[in-house]
């Protein structure tokens, strides 16, 4: 077959991208050859507009086992476990087709754990959509929530966390990011880096099919009308078969029978193989007849290239062959020997007796093609209302715009989203979803883990390095305020085509961001995904990096809880206080707009909270800690109140704001840090002395009660409202879902 | 005593089974792979939740055909006690060990959340150190149980329906109810009194901070029934 320039560009290669393809050959590419090159050379597998930017994250430090560059990071836990994690993204799946793109999403992610030898022990999934009262966003919500529950649910792995959040910019892009967490033991770990001349490479797992073909340059592609047609590009689940490969790859590394692994992700077979003898050095022959298929005549082109789910490569010696068969067949699965290393440092294919490609498997991601772009500050930066000089709504009819405020989309309880997750299975889980970070206690270790994903991009819309920062301080507070030290990240940089000048400075401005913070804080990133060219014929998403972050409790450290655990306890705010409302969720809310400007997220103070919210969960006596984010301090306040499940809890506080505009800011704008704590009376003046010694500001808000009522004084307004009433209001899912009833939706 | 934990392929719940059997009662349970047979030693089977087979075509309808059921069946006609849980019940049911059938939860989704069951007798094996009123776990996408008002009139004439979806009164009212279940029916048993079906996860709430330990009395049941049983 004659490749045209027109053949070159369907396959979302530049003429440049194909002439360096002829000059690592020295000669023209097969078809077979190109379309390897068309996957591993997009952005989902190259970074190839990300890398110089990725390449300015800290991801050392002494927590740290495995960085950047293998299926997962890895983080030292205990004497004897470590915790491998990632997030992973598969947004432009789950716009085509929601529930198999996110189930496929999870599949994905629990595959890149365990192919560390890691047990996958957790899940967690951030969400953003479009407007919910769009019957399109409904369809999108209901089919992706589905997809990673059932995915999630069968394979027996908790779904303990994640975030949901509305913004039109969404509508026709949702994003689906995934995060997997992992327990291994230090001994085990796995990496795939395939060593031993003569070493056998066998294939494990479902057969291959034509689904998804070419999912990898799908995902670096903008979303348009003719995606949909694109729905074969889309792969199909079966949780089953996951479920069966998971347990007899741990059975498989627990026996000692396997060199390398990896999973057949993002370009299926072609990545596998390119990646497992290029980062080793080898070279590998493989002959795709021995590969199982479902479907009849298949091209070399096609098996290649195939993302069919579910299946793995492994690497070990002829004479642990007999061992990894019997692993196997216990699960009725079979090893499909496909070829073997060798030391000629090439990737050789073979199909019905002839070579369909022949390329240097080190040079496909060494000689990647390197994008340094150019970015510019988007005008709209400085053209965003001003938040500082906002009308805002007069305070006489405070308690209905509270009640309004707490249904919204994007502040309401996310119960019918995570009511269908089984967050509790392995036992593990202290606290589940809806709280400010999961924790769980880790059988046979003293130490328990804390996770949560965040990311406002509101924030980051406004301020993208600001928001960038924000977003690693939040997960790092979050993490915190379970009783946690912080230990490192994985990063899901969602955002639109790095082409744009506007939207690539977006992307430095947030990589920035989050650099600065992991380095201040002392969490360095281990991995992550990057998602770009997020946008439809209308416009780019707003800049969305998610941060997963993982945190440890260790003795004496007990886990905190969020709510307040009774009547009778002192609340406290630490933190100083909010001076306006910029890029807060109540003005996007009252007025559809993003409002400037961005609260300033000073990581000094960041780090000092975070040091004083570790030392206050070594203290013996009980104490909540629960940070403001969406929403400010009325929205955690309220949490507090109602994740205590008990409507006769109340709360009385006095706010000593000097102007009405003052108070509306308290309640509502979103600087960092503050956190609502409770504690019992006679452990006030020590918590103050600990705070002064953390030189952190500090006052006194009020009470817990047993009165059913949540009262808020100030000089200018007194707000009262019963819990139960709070209660209904949150759990509505009214401004969600208008045509379904609570009560269905929520069972 | 002796446990068996049946492990099928798809199962999930097995090894908190395992750990909870051991915590309440201080004995290992040994994990019996599906293809092979129950010791007729055994004291208690119990069939995990899980995923059996994927639950593709029917849940637990390939799993009732693993080899192990066979002698799981042989060990529950000769009067062993057998203990399904969730996706256990599911495989309970399909087998034919226990009447009526699961249809999808009436909400259409999966539900996991904790529920309150009313204990409605504690003259069974499994329910003698049970309170009236207990607190556990569901997590299930098919518990909606069915059986016909012929079928109900007998299990209620036979004192068959062992836990019933209630509030934390005791009421067994629809807003109680998480998945639409005739009867608010949570857990059955046959006519016998040992085998027992429950979509609630007992071994999910036998610590505090886990959220209870209700689920630890089903466990410490069957142990001292069988002291009893052995003591005369």
């Amino acid at each position: 077959m004659r490749i045209t320039p027109e053949i070159v560009a369907e396959h979302g290669l530049s003429p440049e991208e194909y002439e360096k393809i002829k000059e690592i050959l020295g000669r023209d590419p097969t078809i077979t050859e190109l379309g390897i090159f068309s996957v591993m050379w997009s952005e989902h597998c190259s970074y190839k507009n990300s890398k110089p930017l990725l390449k300015t994250f800290p991801t050392t430090g002494p927590q740290v086992l495995q960085g950047p560059g293998e299926n997962a990071g890895v983080v030292d836990f205990d004497d004897r476990f470590a915790i491998a994690f990632k997030i992973e993204s598969h947004n432009h799946p789950s716009a085509i087709e929601p529930y198999q793109g996110a189930a496929t999403g999870v599949g994905g992610i629990l595959r890149d754990i365990f192919t560390m030898g890691a047990r996958p022990i957790a899940l967690l999934d951030p969400l953003r959509f479009g407007d919910p009262k769009n019957p399109r966003t409904q369809h999108l919500i209901a089919g992706v929530v589905a997809g990673i529950a059932d995915y999630g649910n069968s394979v027996g792995v908790p779904t303990v966390g994640g975030e949901c959040y509305f913004a039109p910019c969404y509508e026709g892009n949702p994003l689906v990011n995934v995060m997997c967490i992992g327990l291994v033991e230090k001994e085990h770990i796995v990496r795939a880096v395939a060593s031993g001349v003569g070493n056998l490479v066998f294939y494990y797992g479902n057969p291959t099919g034509r689904d998804g073909i070419h999912g990898a340059t799908f995902a670096s592609t903008e979303l348009t009308d003719e995606s949909e047609e694109k729905r074969g590009a889309v792969q199909v689940g079966d949780p089953f078969m996951e479920k069966k490969i998971l347990e007899a790859t741990l059975e498989l590394i627990a026996q000692g029978a396997v060199v390398a692994l990896q999973d057949m992700g993002a370009a299926g077979l072609t990545c596998s193989t390119a990646e497992m003898a290029g980062r080793g050095g080898m070279g590998v022959c493989i002959d795709l007849d021995k590969v199982p298929q479902r479907a009849e005549n298949m091209t070399a082109y096609e098996i290649m290239l195939s993302e069919s789910q579910e299946r793995m490569l492994g690497v070990c010696t002829p004479e642990q062959l007999p061992i990894v068969e019997s692993i196997l067949a216990k699960w009725d699965l079979k090893a499909y020997v496909l070829g073997q290393l060798d030391d000629s440092g090439m990737m050789k294919v073979l199909h019905r007796g002839e070579v369909v490609a022949c390329i240097p498997a080190a040079k496909i991601s060494e000689d990647s093609p390197v994008y340094v772009r150019k970015g510019k500050r988007p005008s709209y930066m400085d053209n965003l209302p001003d938040a500082t000089r906002a009308e805002l709504p007069p305070t006489k009819d405070f308690e209905n715009i509270i009640l309004e405020f707490l249904s919204s989309p994007n502040v309401c309880s996310k119960r019918w989203i995570f009511e269908q997750y089984d967050y509790m299975v392995q036992t593990q889980t202290l606290t589940g979803p809806g709280n400010n970070a999961a924790v769980l206690k880790i059988h046979d270790s003293n130490n328990a883990l804390a996770v949560s994903t965040d990311g406002n991009s509101l924030f980051c819309y406004v301020d993208p390095y600001e928001g960038g920062k924000h977003a690693v301080a939040e997960a790092a507070r979050n993490v915190a305020c379970t009783g946690a030290e912080p230990l490192a990240i994985t990063n899901c940089l969602n955002f639109g085509s790095p082409l744009k000048e506007d939207i690539f400075f977006q992307l430095a401005e947030a990589v920035r961001g989050i650099g600065d913070a992991c380095r201040a804080l002392g969490t360095p990133v281990t991995g992550g995904n990057v998602s770009l060219y997020n946008e439809t014929p209308e416009s780019a998403i707003w800049p969305t990096p998610v941060i997963g972050m993982v945190g440890k409790i260790a003795p004496p450290a007990r886990p905190m809880k969020g709510q307040f655990p009774g009547p009778n306890r002192v609340i406290l705010l630490v933190g100083s206080a909010c001076k306006h409302l910029g890029a807060s969720e109540f003005l996007r809310w009252r007025t559809g707009l993003a409002w400037g400007p961005c609260p300033p997220c000073d990581l000094e103070v960041e780090k000092r909270v975070i040091g004083f919210l570790h030392e206050l969960a070594c203290q013996r006596f009980v104490a909540s800690a629960h940070d403001c984010s969406l929403g400010g301090l009325l929205t955690t306040l309220v949490e507090c109140l109602l994740w205590a499940e008990d409507d006769n809890l109340g709360m009385e506080v006095h706010l000593v704001s000097k102007t009405e505009r003052d108070l509306v800011a308290e309640l509502f704008g979103e600087f960092t840090p503050r956190v609502v704590l409770s504690v019992p009376e006679i452990e006030v003046s020590h918590v103050k002395k600990l705070a002064e010694e953390w030189n952190l500001p500090m006052q006194l808000l009020g009470t817990t009660t047993s009165t059913g009522q949540m009262v808020i004084k100030s000089e200018f307004t007194r707000i009262s409202l019963a819990t139960s009433l709070l209660r209904s209001a949150y759990e509505s899912i009214r401004s969600i879902f208008p045509d379904v009833s609570n009560q269905l939706a929520m069972h | 005593m002796k446990v068996a934990v049946v492990q099928f392929p798809g199962s999930n719940c097995e090894m908190d089974t395992v750990r909870a059997v051991s915590r309440v009662l201080g004995v290992t349970p040994s994990l019996v792979w599906h293809k092979e047979r129950i010791s007729p030693q055994t004291d208690l089977v119990i069939l995990p939740g899980g995923f059996s087979y994927g639950d593709y075509l029917r849940a637990g309808a390939i799993a009732r055909f693993s080899p192990v059921m066979i002698s799981v069946i042989e060990f529950a006609r000769a009067g062993g006690l057998v203990l399904g849980i969730c996706n256990g019940f599911q495989i309970l049911l399909e087998a034919g060990l226990l009447p009526g059938a699961m249809l999808p939860n009436n909400c259409l989704k999966f539900v996991c959340k904790w529920v309150h069951l009313r204990t409605e007798r504690s003259d069974l094996a499994f329910t003698r150190e049970t309170k009236k009123i207990i607190r556990l776990p569901v997590a299930h996408g098919l518990g909606n149980y069915f059986i016909d008002q012929n079928g109900l009139a007998q299990l209620e004439a036979n004192r068959q329906i062992v836990f019933r979806y209630c509030d934390e009164k005791g009421e067994a009212t629809e807003e109680a109810n998480p998945n639409g279940s005739v009867a608010n029916i949570a857990g059955i048993v046959n006519e016998a009194g040992n085998v027992l079906g429950m979509m609630p996860h007992p071994e999910r709430a036998v610590a505090e901070e886990l959220g209870s330990t209700d689920g630890a009395e089903v466990f410490s049941s069957v142990a001292s029934f069988l002291l009893t049983q052995k003591a005369s």
